[in-house]
């Protein structure tokens, strides 16, 4: 497989809900550049608009104006450019979620073979690319595992891989780490690290978990529905395998 | 692609099964029902078939004598016997009564015959026919008679000498087959002290006790204390002819109601057993209503419980179809679980039912249809409610 050699671009953002009167906007001036392989923060206090922001990065939600890059391509200019939103998600957008929420009736193969198989691959080719994925993340011992055998940290492991599964140019990790302690929350940061660096996938975690923001080197604040950039501690973070 | 139904149910299996096996109970009651009805059809299909008519004359303007009641004169086949294209012809009665049975009594459909002609029993499946003129009997085995037993009809004892089966009335009742002569008299006669006292009024009529007439009260008293009346008069015809060209000669002549074997089948199914099909019918219509409300609740329940998987299945990329696929498809699977469960159900009990309950391998096909058609309308509600699922619901705030 290729590498992406482009991450995400986003301009001038914006997202209204309502109209007249009651309209409210939350997301005003939206900036923000993450480059392949590169792991960014996105902070701000309850209300500030990183689930809205998120939405929209996701195709979940038509933002209002803007324009947002994927890769090389626009996918959204004051309007979206493709015209299958799903297949976008599936493709060219990984997701990974406070909780796994690992589809509890697949085992941990087939939950991260299902993207590949929705994306029309051969059951064999899909499963090969999974138990591929779950070497890398130090979980293919419980390949044929349940998720609700599996540990927390083991949880949240298969559903990076599963995010990984397409290598989609972008992750979006909706705060990843909240329910876990900080050896754990540290451990997720350092395999989100390395998958960033070894699939050349940009990841942008929404967080206001204080454990984990020190390992991020660039940060985007979002407060009042605008981002503003600033370089972050970016701790050092060992990149041997580790254990979540 | 892989089954995300088939994953999901044999995730959660037990509960599946035990959920269908409580559909499954409710559809084996709906076959059941149907093969009651069917038992019915069945059950006028074999008291024609035991009689050996190919015509039934009854009194005249009357539906007997199955459905109504009907009287001849016990000298009327006589007549019938005469008429072209009748090759034989014989009286017989039926009434129902509890015959007794030891301390207990059975409901049965008592018929009198002639040995030999139509409306004897068919093959024997014990003891013999009957050889002596009075007092011996063939019970159906449903009665629950065996060879060899006595029973009581109004005044006299019955020995059992034979045993038949499928041999019943158009209610399901059992038959019991005496002689004619036996028939006519606990039909139609009077008990000693009712004759005693008729005798007596008989005589204090100055009408019928006249002193210049002698002979005419003993006239009158053994006109009342005989019978010669019967239901109806069985007709085989020739071969090769054609049954309403036989009956029509006797209707005109004889001034009596003749009925072919489509119309007497016509009056035992159209008519006699309408009431209970409709009855039946009403039946199967509220348990295919309860069947699909359960399934319908039972899958949007289940979907309900799966939310938040199917918000991330969409967000992801699922298509809606598949989705949609998956949910119908468990519909069906537990449709075709209850299904099984309830043919079994109903092929186990049937036999235990005290009528007869056929039941059809066409029945069950298209109760298989229209078990999976319910299923799959029932899982319209659940499949709408997955397809509103914002994919945004899997993500927090």
């Amino acid at each position: 497989m290729t590498h992406p050699t482009h991450g995400i671009r986003i301009e001038g953002l914006r997202k209204r809900y309502g109209e007249g009167d009651t309209a409210v906007d939350a997301l005003k001036d939206v900036n923000m550049q993450v480059a392949p392989g590169e792991v960014v923060g996105l902070i701000g206090p309850s209300g500030s608009g990183k689930s809205t922001l998120l939405k929209c990065l996701g195709a979940v939600i038509e933002p209002t104006a803007g324009r947002m890059i994927l890769g090389e391509q626009t996918i959204y200019d004051n309007g979206w450019t493709l015209p299958d939103l799903r297949a976008l998600r599936r493709d060219r957008i990984g997701f990974v979620f406070q909780a796994p929420y690992l589809i509890p009736f697949l085992n941990v193969t087939d939950n991260v073979a299902l993207l590949p198989m929705l994306a029309g691959q051969k059951n064999a080719v899909a499963r090969a690319r999974a138990r591929e994925l779950l070497a890398a993340l130090d979980v293919a011992h419980r390949a044929e595992a349940q998720p609700s055998e599996l540990s927390g940290g083991e949880q949240q492991r298969v559903a990076i891989a599963r995010a990984l599964a397409n290598q989609p140019p972008v992750i979006l990790a909706d705060e990843p780490t909240a329910p876990l302690d900080s050896e754990r929350a540290l451990a997720v940061m350092r395999i989100l690290n390395q998958m960033a660096a070894q699939y050349r996938t940009a990841i942008i975690v929404v967080t206001h978990d204080e454990k984990i923001i020190p390992t991020f080197r660039r940060i985007y604040h979002i407060r009042d529905g605008k981002t503003h950039e600033e370089a972050g501690e970016g701790r050092a973070i060992d990149l041997a395998p580790a254990h979540a | 692609m892989i089954s995300l139904a088939g994953r999901d149910i044999l995730h959660a299996w037990s509960r599946f099964v035990l959920t269908g096996m409580g559909l499954g109970l409710l559809i084996g009651v709906t076959l059941s029902m149907a093969g009651i009805y069917r038992g019915m059809v069945d059950d006028a299909g074999a008291l024609l078939d035991n009689s050996g008519a190919d015509l039934w004359v009854v009194q005249k303007d009357t539906q007997g004598p199955y459905a109504e009641s009907s009287s001849l004169r016990d000298d009327v086949v006589h007549s019938v016997r005469g008429m072209p294209g009748v090759a034989r012809a014989a009286n017989v009665t039926y009434f129902t009564m509890q015959v007794a049975r030891g301390a207990l009594d059975v409901r049965a459909m008592v018929v009198g015959f002639e040995p030999g002609l139509p409306g004897a029993p068919g093959a024997l499946v014990a003891g013999r026919r009957i050889t002596r003129s009075h007092y011996e009997a063939v019970a159906d085995v449903k009665t629950g008679f065996a060879v060899g037993d006595t029973l009581r009809i109004r005044r006299h004892d019955y020995t059992v000498v034979g045993l038949t089966r499928r041999t019943v009335s158009s209610g399901g009742d059992p038959m019991v087959f005496i002689p004619l002569k036996d028939a006519q008299e606990a039909q139609f006669l009077k008990d000693n002290d009712a004759i005693v006292n008729e005798r007596a009024r008989s005589a204090a009529n100055p009408a019928f006790n006249r002193p210049g007439i002698p002979g005419l009260l003993d006239a009158i008293t053994d006109s009342q204390s005989s019978n010669h009346n019967v239901n109806a008069v069985l007709v085989q015809i020739a071969p090769g002819l054609d049954a309403e060209a036989v009956a029509e000669p006797i209707r005109r002549w004889k001034h009596l109601t003749v009925f072919t074997r489509a119309q007497m089948e016509e009056i035992l199914v159209a008519k006699l057993i309408a009431t209970s099909a409709r009855q039946i019918g009403m039946f199967l219509v509220i348990l295919a209503v309860v069947s699909a409300a359960i399934v319908a609740f039972i899958i949007y329940t289940m979907t309900l419980g799966k939310i938040r998987e199917i918000a991330v299945l969409k967000l992801i990329g699922t298509r809606n179809r598949t989705i949609a696929g998956m949910i119908l498809q468990q519909a069906l699977g537990l449709g075709l679980i209850g299904f099984m469960v309830g043919k079994t159900a109903a092929t186990l009990w049937a036999p235990i039912f005290p009528k007869y309950v056929l039941l059809l391998p066409g029945d069950a096909l298209r109760g298989f249809v229209v078990v999976m058609a319910i299923c799959a309308l029932a899982s319209l509600m659940a499949i709408r409610a997955a397809l509103k699922v914002d994919p945004a619901a899997a993500i927090g705030g």
